[in-house]
Order: structure tokens, then sequence, then C-alpha cells
């Protein structure tokens, strides 16, 4: 097959809007991380993030956080149209920074939980989830 | 959305004083995301609760921030410190201004 001057500029349009989408959808979810933590640096660990590996329904998918020391913990799920799912924060009188719920998602996509320590500094957890069937309907 | 909505919580009633106490929680709530469309293409406007509070005697337990990627149903699990007898108060925010709540006493000793 012969590329055309045509073919060729096709083509490189859709390599490059390709590799631009991902960052597209990941922005929202930068955009809530920064609003969350206001710009501060992120540590890795110290934050505990359960999901299952496969869910076969992204409709509903158990995951638990826990942090110890954290005032708040965000959930966010990096590739949903909007990235928010929600936002713990403990009071005075809570056993334990533990939090458990049940959660859609739209596709295989990283779970990321963020937790705000005590002391002001912020640590992330990321777990990876395949999704058989979205959560988001039609 | 404001029919057919039934919180239900499973809490001890009782527990010794200081003991930290699993609470779990579930309302029937549809959680439209805003996302779904209808049969002539148009979207259905969201509908979810956006906001969920535990307090014992007033003083805060857990306070949640929600969003649309909360499932329909949404349950919570935590826990909570019973510092003394009194009562635990759960409340639900819906998007429509609808206020749900429900009291459990717990009892100490």
């Amino acid at each position: 097959m012969d590329f055309t001057r045509r073919d060729t500029l096709a083509l490189t349009a859709g390599a490059v809007a390709l590799t631009v989408l991902p960052f597209r959808v990941n922005a929202a979810g930068e955009d809530a991380i920064a609003a969350f933590t206001g710009g501060a640096d992120v540590a890795e660990g110290g934050v505990d993030l359960e999901a299952p590996e496969i869910a076969e329904n992204g409709n509903t998918v158990p995951i638990s956080v826990s942090a110890e020391g954290a005032s708040a913990i965000m959930v966010l799920a990096m590739g949903n149209p909007t990235p928010g799912v929600a936002t713990f924060n403990f009071g005075e009188l809570a056993g334990s920074q533990f939090a458990s719920t049940r959660i859609r998602l739209a596709g295989t996509q990283d779970v990321v939980a963020i937790a705000k320590m005590a002391d002001g500094s912020f640590a992330k957890a990321t777990k990876n989830v395949k999704v058989t069937i979205g959560g988001c309907g039609g | 959305m404001a029919e057919g909505v039934k919180p239900r919580v499973k809490a001890p009633r009782s527990a010794e004083a200081g003991e930290v106490v699993t609470i779990k929680t579930l309302i029937s709530h549809r959680m439209e995301s805003g996302q779904r469309k209808n049969k002539d293409g148009s979207v259905i406007p969201r509908s979810i609760i956006n906001r969920f509070t535990c307090e014992f005697n007033g003083t805060s337990i857990i306070d949640v921030k929600m969003e649309p990627a909360i499932s329909t149903n949404p349950y919570f699990e935590f826990e909570a410190t019973i510092p003394e007898a009194g009562d635990m108060k759960f409340t639900w925010y819906d998007d429509d201004g609808s206020i749900y709540e429900e009291t459990k006493t717990v009892q100490v000793g």
C-alpha cells in the first residue's frame, strides 16, 4: 500500500490525538488532587487502599481506605468522567481512620487515595482495578 | 427522589466506655449520576446524596463528601469510639434538599 501525503497527515494526526488523549483524561484528576493538597508534595505510602484486582461489575466495586493519623482521605477514580469519588473527614470520635464503601468505575483504571495527615503532610496510594463491565451506563 | 428512601444502620446497642465499635450504614437511593441517558438520548439529571455525617452526642465521628461515583444504595462502614452512653445520629443530605435522619441509642456498661 502506498502512502499518499494525505494518508500520512491523517495518520500523524491520529497518532498525536492518541498520545494527547490520556493526558486530557488525567488532567481533571490532577486538578482534583491539587485542589485537595493545595499543591503540596504527596508522599507514596502511608495509606492503605484495598480494592479488588478485577471487578466484574463496575457499578459496585467495594473499596476500603485507611491511614493512621489522617484527618481526611480523598478517593479518586482517575478514569471516570468525573474523577471525584468521596472525601472522608474523620471527626474526634472516629475509632480509626478507616472507611469502606462501594463505588462506580467507568472502566479499567487507577483508583487513588490521598490522605491528609494531622500534621499537614499528604500521602498517597494507587491501585489498578480491571473492570469487565463499566459502571456509567450508556 | 424523596420517596422510597430508607436508611438502615447497624450499630451495637451497648458498648464499654471508650470501646471502638464498627458501624455499618446503608441507604436506599438511586444515586443518578448525571452521566446516563434515557431512550430519547437526553441526559437524566444528576440526583444523588452528596453528604453523609455521623455524630455521637453532637461530636463528629465521620463526615463524608459524596460524588456521583458512589454506587446505588450508598453503603458505608467505619469505626467509632463510644466515650459514654448517648445517641448516635446519622444524617444524609440529598441533592434536592431532603435530609434523611436516623438515630441509634448506645448504652454503656
